[in-house]
């Protein structure tokens, strides 16, 4: 009740939602959350259809539900300046926060057996698991009776894969747990997975280990297309500060290059760019042989050219043996170039800059 | 719920008086919602008071409805190694009274009393679980841990093995929500925790006015347990006689309950109808 009311001071939530769900709480206190949003959600059905004289038709409840807004600040024209302090008509899910689901049933009992311990899902967990590792002993003890007992298993393969981290397991929980309990839980992990006979539990054990992403050093090269004149192409993408870029090398024999369906002349007026767009085929020594097509957006001059730059080298690497690709890559045509703006600092002029300093 | 009220009062009158009750005031309202918003007062109480007003309920001058006396013989607690209790170093004073003898200086409780005391608390179990009451088995001995859970969940009841945090009864509202519903009766089945110190729930479950069942060993403070039961809390075998005892007589409480409904529920369609 307390946040209603606070939010209701708030100018933020200025609604007449709130106005109804307050009133509401003042004249029936035993409401209970739930059955107020169901009489604010019913109120706010009622509103939507009877506010605007419609007949409750098809075309009339869309029209409604697409132009509530405007329709509501026609109605209730407001001078405030902040306009989320302006009356508004959102579904209570929306203005409102979800409270978590409620745990027990109608007569009161809980459904989960540890509710009582506060963090259910957790102990649940780990009950499931030391029943697993029972059961493995178990199974070992009979083998052992039987004599089947294998000193070499059948051992789960693991791979490159770690334990789930603290905050990954407690979004699969969805509960917070203490470094405590999760040192707990890997260390009885650590103790199943010990067990010789551990892969009878192989499914359960890796739906709790991360796979690690192999990060290879290797370029990735662009594969080699044909279309339909027979003729070689390859795309691929560059970027740099803000700039975006993509480009199709292909293998014709004219040395043509059209920029954003420009000729590379009329976009690039300055020696400059035009220098860093040649650079690639200038060092690979394929001048005149291929036919560049590329869009490029964002950022300026200097920067879409460094971008296009990038692109044409990455395509290129497609149509070179691996010595000149190296060669490429040892020259720094391969590398995007990390530098961005750096952002200005309060207190100083700019990113570096600071401001005059007087002596007195 | 007034009906536990009456249940714990009834039952008080015939145990033996020389120990302390800390759960002498009794109020005639639910257990430990005396600070809740009237809405959550009323909902569970409305709903819990149609669930027995359908059903009568047994008799509770009538010492064992369920016939649980069946369910074990002494000679099945010597054989459960019940008997045995700690060290003379480790006795507790008010544990005197429950003992027979000591030999070697090792404690041995007397089995007689532990019956009579052990039939009068699965007694309560069965009644309370008759009601559908909730029940919480406690109990912070981690060789046991994974048993006490499993006999809980077969029963459809609820455990606390773990690390007891401060305000699970006491400040419940704030723990789980608004509107929850605290267990009726709490079992202990082991009263001390890893640091050999009373459990806070004895306390706790005193505070908010809940019955406590609790198997007391001869270094255990039975005190401020409701319905104590004295005997060993350390052997496995003793503690999976308790396990399966209580297990098969709340078993029984819900069976019989299911029974009574369906005859009700067959019987009042014909005196509707006439």
């Amino acid at each position: 009740w307390c946040s209603l009311i606070q939010s209701l001071s708030k100018p933020s939530c200025n609604s007449v939602m709130m106005l109804f769900s307050h009133f509401q709480l003042l004249i029936f206190p035993e409401l209970e959350m739930n059955k107020i949003f169901e009489s604010v959600c019913f109120f706010f059905f009622l509103v939507s259809i009877n506010f605007f004289n419609h007949p409750l038709s098809f075309w009339s409840l869309y029209t409604i539900i697409h132009d509530r807004f405007r329709s509501i600040a026609y109605l209730f024209p407001s001078g405030l300046f902040e306009k989320k302090a302006r009356p508004f008509m959102k579904h209570p899910d929306e203005v409102f926060p979800k409270q978590r689901a409620v745990q027990w049933g109608p007569d009161g009992r809980p459904f989960h057996f540890l509710f009582y311990t506060g963090k259910q899902s957790y102990y649940s967990l780990m009950h499931e698991l030391y029943a697993k590792v029972l059961n493995i002993e178990k199974h070992q003890d009979r083998l052992r009776a039987k004599g089947l007992f294998s000193a070499e298993p059948k051992q789960i393969s693991l791979g490159t894969s770690r334990w789930l981290t603290k905050e990954e397991l407690e979004a699969t929980l969805v509960e917070t747990i203490s470094s405590h309990d999760y040192d707990r839980f890997i260390q009885l992990m650590e103790r199943m997975l010990s067990m010789p006979y551990s892969s009878l539990e192989e499914e359960f054990i890796l739906r709790y280990r991360q796979q690690l992403e192999a990060q290879s050093m290797h370029q990735i090269v662009p594969p080699l297309q044909k279309d339909e004149k027979g003729v070689d192409f390859s795309t691929a993408e560059g970027k740099r500060k803000t700039s975006r870029s993509s480009v199709v090398v292909r293998d014709c024999g004219s040395g043509r290059i059209t920029i954003n369906g420009e000729d590379y002349l009329h976009y690039f007026p300055v020696l400059q760019d035009r220098e860093q767009l040649m650079f690639p085929l200038q060092f690979a020594g394929v001048l005149g042989r291929f036919d560049l097509e590329a869009t490029v957006s964002g950022g300026g001059r200097s920067s879409q050219a460094g971008a296009l730059r990038l692109a044409i080298s990455k395509a290129l690497l497609s149509f070179l043996s691996e010595t000149e690709g190296e060669a490429m890559r040892q020259a720094g045509l391969l590398t995007p170039d990390p530098r961005v703006r750096e952002r200005k600092k309060p207190g100083q002029e700019g990113a570096r800059r600071k401001f005059t300093w007087k002596k007195r | 719920m007034s009906n536990i009220r009456h249940l714990f009062l009834a039952s008080r009158s015939g145990l033996l008086g020389f120990r302390h009750v800390g759960a002498a005031k009794v109020k005639f309202s639910i257990n430990g919602q005396h600070f809740a918003t009237a809405s959550s007062i009323k909902s569970p109480e409305i709903q819990i008071q149609s669930f027995t007003e359908k059903v009568p309920n047994p008799p509770l001058e009538k010492h064992d409805h369920f016939r649980l006396s069946e369910l074990f013989t002494l000679k099945d607690l010597f054989d459960a190694r019940v008997h045995l209790g700690h060290k003379k170093g480790c006795r507790h004073r008010l544990m005197e009274p429950y003992l027979y003898n000591s030999s070697l200086d090792y404690d041995i409780l007397d089995l007689d009393k532990t019956e009579e005391h052990l039939r009068l608390a699965l007694n309560v179990t069965a009644q309370t679980a008759y009601r559908g009451g909730i029940i919480l088995f406690v109990s912070r001995r981690r060789q046991f841990c994974h048993l006490v859970e499993t006999t809980a969940k077969e029963c459809g009841e609820y455990a606390h093995t773990r690390y007891w945090q401060g305000g699970l009864l006491t400040n419940a509202h704030i723990q789980y929500g608004q509107g929850v519903r605290l267990p009726d009766l709490i079992i202990f089945l082991s009263t001390l925790n890893n640091v050999f110190q009373q459990h806070v729930a004895i306390r706790d479950a005193a505070k908010m006015n809940i019955p406590t069942i609790g198997v007391v060993d001869s270094n255990c403070n039975p005190s401020s347990i409701t319905y104590p039961v004295p005997g060993n809390d350390d052997t496995p075998v003793a503690m999976e006689l308790y396990c399966r005892l209580f297990k098969m007589s709340i078993n029984r409480a819900k069976d019989k309950r299911r029974q009574m409904e369906l005859l009700q529920g067959l019987s009042e369609p014909s005196s509707s109808s006439s």
